[in-house]
């Protein structure tokens, strides 16, 4: 490590605050494009089910006909 | 196989599907290594800059942000062209996928540029001529994703996103040698295809590794967003019903995000 104790490693003479601040923002805005993408398939899934779910329904139907 | 049976077979959101399920866990894997490993290696391993001092070390955030956030754009414009050209639906996916990524990785190129100025500079924000055109990138997506979400007709608003996609791919360039032409506070280019680049290689080096891990998050994450559009506009088909209801035993889980 290039700095000699954890505090010094926080404090980076005085730029620490904008450092840490830009390596936070960044996994936080990666993190929320991967949440994204999961409350997005979620989704994607669930009009999925309630299409394969209408398909049934009919089915049942044209078959309480017969 | 011809160019044109490979062509087609791409153009499969099927096939793309099933195929992009593969890249999935070594994108992902790579790109988190890669991503944490320079992270941790810019911030405590490598000496400070002599002029800047430890504000330097947001390069490894900053300029990969800026790199991939272009690269998405150039990405995007192409899906646009080929699907103005071929009509190919796969393409207008990927162009709507790509927009809200590129979106944050400007946003995120703007955020660390200006807190990096603060120290550097002594300003938050000039209106020079790089920051002003990653703004304009910035709105650019955000045109997109406002322009699809627009349009009830999907086609129509994928033919108008190509369009304003391939004119906005004027100012990719204009970003790229901004600091060239209009000499200003932001500086040029430390790193040169052509040429000795001007950055010493042990601080190059946590940068390649960033870099590379930017883009292949960027891939993975373009992947899962187009992953998500093809399940979303194919579901009256009957293999994406089955890859849901988990009928399909050759898919791939879906705990890959």
């Amino acid at each position: 490590m290039y700095f000699d104790s954890i505090g010094e490693l926080f404090a980076m003479d005085g730029h620490g605050p904008y450092v840490w601040f830009c390596y936070g923002i960044t996994a936080l805005v990666l993190c929320v494009i991967l949440f994204e993408a999961r409350r997005r398939r979620l989704g994607a899934e669930q009009r999925v089910r309630g299409v394969v779910r209408r398909k049934q329904a009919n089915a049942h139907k044209v078959k309480g006909k017969e | 196989m011809s160019i044109w049976t490979t062509f087609h077979k791409w153009g499969s959101p099927r096939w793309f599907y099933q195929f992009s399920g593969r890249l999935l866990p070594w994108l992902g894997g790579l790109s988190l290594l890669l991503l944490i490993g320079g992270a941790v290696w810019g911030l405590a391993l490598v000496p400070p800059d002599y002029k800047q001092g430890n504000s330097f070390r947001i390069i490894y955030v900053h300029v990969p942000a800026s790199a991939v956030a272009m690269g998405a754009y150039m990405t995007m414009a192409i899906a646009g062209a080929i699907h103005l050209i071929w009509r190919m639906k796969l393409a207008a996916m990927v162009m709507k996928a790509i927009a809200p990524i590129g979106a944050s990785l400007t946003f995120l190129a703007l955020l660390t540029g200006a807190v990096w100025g603060k120290p550097t500079w002594g300003t938050w924000w000039v209106w020079d001529a790089r920051i002003t055109s990653v703004l304009i990138l910035f709105f650019l997506y955000l045109g997109v994703i406002a322009l699809h979400q627009a349009f009830e007709n999907r086609e129509a608003a994928a033919k108008a996103c190509a369009v304003l996609v391939i004119v906005g791919a004027v100012n990719i360039p204009i970003i790229y040698w901004s600091v060239e032409w209009w000499y200003s506070l932001h500086q040029p280019a430390s790193i040169r295809f052509i040429g000795e680049s001007s950055i010493h290689p042990s601080m190059l080096r946590p940068l390649m590794a960033t870099m590379a891990g930017m883009y292949l998050f960027f891939a993975w994450a373009m992947l899962l967003f187009t992953r998500n559009e093809i399940l979303d506009r194919e579901r009256n088909t009957r293999w994406v019903q089955d890859i849901v209801c988990g009928n399909d035993k050759n898919a791939e889980s879906s705990s890959v995000l």
